[in-house]
């Protein structure tokens, strides 16, 4: 199930955890980036907490925890080679994983149509 | 996720000449200085950059100010002396078709702006920055004597940077290329008459080129069509300037810095300097000149974070890793695209200010290792003979 946030994130929620990524047009917007921090597998974060930094030539910006729940996972590839973000932001371009502590969370989010709809 | 570079300009923005040809461009429009201006096109500040490196590229800095300044007697040493009111710089000596770096300064010794004087012969060119342009005129029109006459220039100002620079612009003024770095010349480019200087802000061999507003966009395109030049945006400008070790105004140098703590000493020739033939004579020449005897305690220097996180403008420098108290600040900082790895400039106190010495920057609440290096981190290719 694809789920997006009006922050410009997306998720892929699989049971009860969700990969998250920031959208192609957030990265296009961001512009080269040049350094992605990631937390550390097993850090707990509610919904709206700072979760990870994306650092373009020019700025840096927050991404946020997009739910509340457990890192498992995070892409280290994209910590070696940030570009991986701008070149396949919503694939390979992945930032972590996460076990979702309240499934209903996800109920406020967007769709697919509704993501569209926010950033025509 | 956030942007924290968000824009929140207000008041309405201004267009330069080039407008149109950013936009058609695919420039990505911001506010800066109070003019619309493309902050990158389509191949991203990376490739814009690395553009400038190894080719060339074309920026539109008509936002920046022009301003020319004519002696009544008619004789350029006239004006010259005027302006070395405001400057501790040397123009009474600038050749005719020669143009020097200086800054204004206040009583305080602090940098009001800097700036570029060119001397045409018949007049005194100074180029300022944008966002202290109405600053800068209203200080001339305070302090020179009537005995001069001081007019705005409304032209477009391009500057087209890189080692192909030269061929692209002798394509359409084939003098272009006897000129020397610092050299200023009246010439016909493409059938428009422009005053070129050799010069520039990215540490690349390059020109500028001040034509009237109404030719900005035919000149450009003509240029653009050599397949060597790209338009470059503001973001590009900004890393391969910080690359080469030149200042911002704004974030290097600033009412609270003088020239000697920003290390810009060599822009102070030996004539304004005690004992000179003209010693003093300018704003803050108390301050100034104490400080270019006996130093300054705190220096502008280099700055290599030893991770990829970029260190900013504005984090704070420590001696320890945890703990202590600030002991300098970054004034500069951003990802170097030529070295491949983040750099910075920043201040420090002059008894740390060798190469090599740590310190660690706050970024986000964490102290990251930062040593002192030389500048420039790019070494500018400029053709000086």
């Amino acid at each position: 199930m694809l789920k997006f946030t009006k922050d410009h994130e997306w998720l892929n929620i699989d049971a009860d955890t969700a990969t998250v990524g920031i959208t192609a047009h957030a990265a296009e917007q961001l512009g080269d980036l040049v350094f992605v921090d990631l937390p550390e597998v097993g850090a707990q974060f509610a919904m709206g907490d700072n979760a990870a930094v994306v650092e373009s030539v020019k700025a840096a910006s927050d991404v946020y925890a997009p739910v509340s729940g457990k890192i498992t996972e995070v892409n280290q590839a994209i910590v070696d080679d940030p570009s991986i973000v701008n070149s396949d932001p919503g694939g390979a371009g992945w930032f972590f994983k996460i076990k979702l502590d309240k499934s209903a969370e996800t109920e406020g989010l967007l769709d697919e149509d509704a993501y569209k709809q926010l950033i025509a | 996720m956030s942007d924290s570079d968000a824009g929140a300009a207000s008041a309405p923005l201004e267009k330069t000449a080039l407008y149109d040809l950013h936009v058609a461009r695919g420039g990505r429009m911001v506010g800066f200085a109070g003019y619309e201006m493309p902050v990158q096109f389509p191949p991203g500040i990376l490739k814009e950059h690395q553009q400038t490196r190894e080719a060339a590229g074309l920026f539109d800095v008509s936002h920046m100010g022009q301003l020319a300044i004519t002696a009544n007697s008619g004789a350029i040493g006239d004006a010259a002396l005027a302006l070395e009111t405001l400057v501790p710089a040397d123009v009474k000596s600038l050749p005719t078709g020669r143009q020097r770096y200086a800054f204004f300064t206040n009583e305080e010794g602090g940098i009001l702006d800097d700036l570029m004087i060119a001397n045409l012969g018949d007049r005194l060119l100074l180029v300022v920055n944008a966002a202290t342009k109405t600053a800068d005129e209203a200080l001339l029109r305070s302090n020179l004597p009537d005995t001069v006459r001081l007019e705005r220039l409304d032209r477009a100002l391009i500057a087209l940077q890189g080692p192909k620079a030269v061929d692209a612009l002798r394509k359409l003024a084939p003098e272009a290329g006897d000129m020397r770095f610092m050299d200023v010349r009246q010439l016909n480019v493409g059938g428009v008459p422009c005053t070129v200087s050799r010069s520039g802000y990215t540490g690349e061999d390059g020109f500028e080129i001040s034509l009237p507003q109404d030719a900005a966009i035919t000149i450009a395109e003509a240029l653009l069509a050599d397949d060597n030049v790209e338009p470059i945006g503001l973001g590009a400008r900004d890393s391969l300037r910080l690359e080469a070790g030149l200042c911002l105004y704004g974030n290097d140098i600033d009412t609270g810095t003088t020239p000697v703590e920003a290390g810009l000493t060599w822009a102070i020739p030996r004539s304004r300097r005690a004992g000179g033939e003209r010693a003093g004579g300018f704003p803050g020449d108390t301050v100034i000149l104490q400080q270019l005897s006996e130093g300054s305690d705190r220096l502008r220097v280099g700055l290599l974070p030893e991770g990829r996180a970029p260190v900013r403008a504005g984090a704070q420098l420590f001696q320890e890793e945890s703990g202590g108290v600030a002991v300098g600040t970054v004034t500069s900082g951003g990802f170097g695209p030529s070295l491949g790895r983040p750099v910075a400039m920043g201040y420090v106190p002059k008894a740390l200010a060798t190469a090599g010495t740590r310190f660690f920057a706050d970024v986000r609440g964490k102290r990251l290792p930062v040593d002192v290096a030389e500048l420039p981190f790019h070494k500018p290719d400029y053709k000086r003979t």
